[in-house]
């Protein structure tokens, strides 16, 4: 017997109410929104669970909206997999963008550990709790973040290309 | 010079100034990289040391970070490609055709048969080759240096048969949407063909050199251990967490590109040390050269490579020059004119060292609004310090190599 | 050996007669270094494969007297820059090149190396020439092995010709200073 996926959503319902919503199945992969407060809570309940039994965290990663309102101008989407079942998960949690801050996972998976920090390197959403949280890909010296949106790609420093010649701007879009 | 040695206050120094062993000998710090011979890539470890033995481990990577994720938001789709090659360098066709397949998951696009097959064998070519060069360089770690030399020929025979598929020989840019870019030329088969027959009699000999050698096995059994559980808790993939007793592979799990159409085995070792992950990869290189002999048993007539999407398959140039539709199509698909659904896709492939996830938010327009590769070399490195707690600095250096950490997936 | 195509490497220009020969010490100086180069591979990520094949069996860079890979900044002649430089790795690669004894030449080897490539992003650095000399680029992403041995022969080339006076030349002492290397 699989693992169905409406089994998971009454389950998480019945557990935690209106924290978890936006049930949705996109392509291959079933998916819902969890309020940021209880993201800690739901990825226990969801790994310890006898039947569920998410034991796999296989993704971390963070994404900036700059045009939401301000409640939601961060995501961070967790992928959990259950190996028993072959079930795959996604779990969005949306969170403020001026204090973009989010309980740590550090501590129920060990993997989390870094896709935590390269977070926080790229968006500068705090995880609180985490043990170690310093920028890990980018140099310790760097004050911005460089994957959000306004961040421009191009080292703004750059001499060696003068765009006159290559049709560029010094915008990028 | 001076900004690289370790600051007065890093915890490290008062360690050493708190241990007293009953010698009196102290403990020391060694800085193994960034630029050590030893390491294979540009990773740095500040080592605490209590004379050969490492107490304690501290990372630091990202010496090449080179931002694929943010060139990624500012090219379009057919141009993201390329940054997939020089991701794990070392089996470039898998990340190439990773990456098409999640765009084909995203656009509805239904590949035909023998183009599937052709994948296949282009992967398994490329898990060869990505396995090859680990396991050689673990001897050369070991100090034998005829294994590499002896089976790095090989490795040069397939960068032929990748030329003949599409021109380049390590960093490949293969395959389009629904496809191949041209459909493979009989010198391919034939350089295929010769390379299966002489490939295994190689590699039985590389494998006889190591499997039983005393000192290989000395170096490496029980050398870098680690649990099955541990390995899944710090989020192992592929040949690592195969070696330590889990048989999950995604070809199996989530079959993609027909695998499920071939018979094959996910070896598995039983302890995770070093001996074991040469094992399971030696093991692997074998079940490849079997599902390569298959794909092309199997292989359906005819010369299908491509899947017929007109607007998403640039049509062939000299279509462009004479016939009005396939000009509209190539001018629309140049400039990025066809609209995508907007969608969240997660698509896994099993990459040379374990599960290569792409992570793709798209917003209707020509560039990703974000898309993110689950690196399995940079989740699994985090195991690193931990794994060489307790062992000598030589083996520090066998179970690194052992790992297979590609500084280009590790750092993105 | 007899039926192997092997060429010596040609006497410099001079004088011979019986049981002397004459010459320019330029010349013998230049000669000795150019088929003796120890090569100090800075690999750090794609072409680094490529070297690999250039230094395995097939392509075999022994062939022009880089047999000895030397590790060691300190004992090397030619530092092989091969791949990517991030700003994080920029101070790393030039403290080794501040470590190389004279004369030192450099190979930027692929598109990073040269003018940071395909990757024109805020974290890698746009060309190794932005913080240590340059004698000869190999393009190519990656450059194939062929390149690479080519890329070494014109950098024999440069050491042929070079004068022994050259390091200690106003003119050399002003491009180390342009560069802010002591």
């Amino acid at each position: 017997m699989a693992l169905e996926t409406i089994e998971i959503q009454e389950k998480l319902v019945a557990t935690f109410g209106s924290a978890v919503f936006q049930f949705d199945q996109e392509k291959d992969i079933f998916s819902f929104e969890v309020d940021a407060d209880k993201i800690t809570a739901v990825i226990l309940f969801l790994k310890n669970d006898p039947t569920l039994r998410f034991h796999f965290l296989t993704d971390l990663c963070g994404i900036h909206y700059p045009d939401n309102e301000e409640e939601r101008q961060f995501a961070v989407v967790y992928h959990l997999h259950n190996w028993y079942e072959n079930k795959r998960i996604k779990i969005k949690s949306f969170i403020n963008g001026a204090k973009p801050e989010i309980k740590t996972i550090s501590n129920i998976f060990l993997s989390s550990n870094w896709m935590e920090r390269e977070t926080w390197d790229f968006f500068g959403i705090n995880f609180i709790g985490h043990p170690q949280l310093k920028r890990i890909l980018n140099m310790d010296e760097m004050i911005s973040h460089p994957m959000r949106k306004e961040f421009p790609m191009e080292d703004s420093g750059r001499t060696d290309k003068d765009d006159r010649f290559f049709g560029r701007t010094t915008i990028n879009s | 010079m001076s900004e690289l040695l370790l600051p007065p206050e890093h915890r490290y120094a008062k360690i050493i100034q708190e241990r007293h062993n009953e010698d009196g000998s102290e403990l020391s710090i060694l800085n193994l990289g960034p630029t050590h011979p030893a390491t294979h890539g540009i990773f740095q470890n500040i080592l605490l040391m209590d004379g050969e033995k490492i107490l304690e481990a501290e990372p630091t990577i990202g010496y090449i970070h080179r931002a694929f994720e943010k060139i990624a938001e500012n090219r379009p789709f057919y141009q993201i490609t390329p940054l997939t090659d020089r991701m794990n360098y070392c089996s470039s066709p898998i990340n190439n055709m990773g990456w098409w397949m999640t765009l084909e998951k995203l656009l509805g696009v239904e590949v035909p048969k023998r183009a599937q097959y052709l994948r296949v064998i282009v992967m398994e070519l490329a898990r060869i080759t990505d396995h090859l060069i680990c396991n050689s360089i673990l001897g050369v770690d070991t100090g034998a240096y005829t294994g590499f030399l002896y089976v790095f020929q090989f490795r040069e025979k397939v960068y032929e048969i990748y030329e003949e598929i599409c021109g380049a020989r390590l960093t490949t840019n293969m395959g389009r949407i629904g496809g191949f870019e041209r459909d493979w030329s009989p010198k391919a088969f034939e350089l295929l063909n010769t390379f299966l027959i002489d490939f295994p009699i190689a590699w039985k000999e590389f494998e006889n050199l190591f499997e039983r050698n005393r000192i290989f096995i000395d170096r490496t059994v029980n050398v870098g251990a680690i649990t099955a559980e541990k390995a899944m808790a710090y989020g192992f993939t592929g040949p690592n967490l195969r070696a330590a007793g889990v048989d999950y592979d995604v070809r199996v799990a989530q079959p993609y590109s027909s695998y499920e159409d071939f018979d094959f085995i996910v070896p598995v070792g039983k302890s995770g040390d070093t001996y074991d992950r040469f094992c399971v990869r030696n093991a692997e290189v074998w079940e490849s050269i079997s599902i390569i002999k298959q794909a092309l048993a199997k292989m359906p007539e005819g010369n299908e490579f491509h899947a017929d999407v007109p607007e998403y398959y640039l049509p062939p140039k000299e279509d462009v020059y004479h016939n009005m539709e396939s000009l509209i199509y190539h001018f629309k698909i140049v400039m990025g004119e066809i609209p995508v659904p907007v969608a969240e896709i997660y698509h896994p492939v099993e990459g040379g060292n374990g599960e290569l996830g792409f992570y793709l938010v798209t917003d209707g327009s020509r560039t990703p609004y974000r898309l993110h590769f689950r690196r399995p070399c940079f989740i699994y490195y985090q195991a690193y310090p931990e794994m060489i707690k307790g062992a000598l600095l030589s083996d520090a250096i066998v179970i690194l190599s052992s790992l297979n950490v590609i500084a280009g997936e590790l750092d993105a | 050996m007899s039926n192997s195509n092997i060429e010596m490497v040609a006497p410099p220009e001079g004088v011979s007669g019986e049981g002397f020969f004459a010459t320019k010490l330029n010349d013998v100086v230049g000669l000795a270094r150019a088929n003796s180069l120890w090569p100090l591979p800075f690999a750090t990520s794609c072409c680094g494969i490529e070297f690999m094949a250039t230094m395995a069996s097939h392509y075999d860079l022994a062939r022009f007297g880089s047999e000895r890979v030397s590790f060691s900044p300190r004992q090397a002649d030619m530092l092989m820059v091969m791949g990517t430089i991030s700003k994080k790795m920029a101070p790393i690669l030039r403290q080794v090149y501040e470590q190389m004894s004279e004369p030192r030449w450099v190979i930027a080897v692929g598109a990073c190396a040269c003018s940071g490539g395909i990757f024109d992003t805020y974290s890698v650095l746009q060309g190794i020439d932005k913080v240590i000399p340059v004698d000869v680029y190999v393009p190519g992403c990656p450059p194939r092995p062929e390149q690479i041995v080519d890329g070494v022969m014109k950098l024999q080339e440069i050491v042929k010709s070079e004068s022994v006076r050259r390091r200690s030349s106003p003119e050399y002492q002003e491009l180390l200073a342009s560069y802010n290397i002591k």
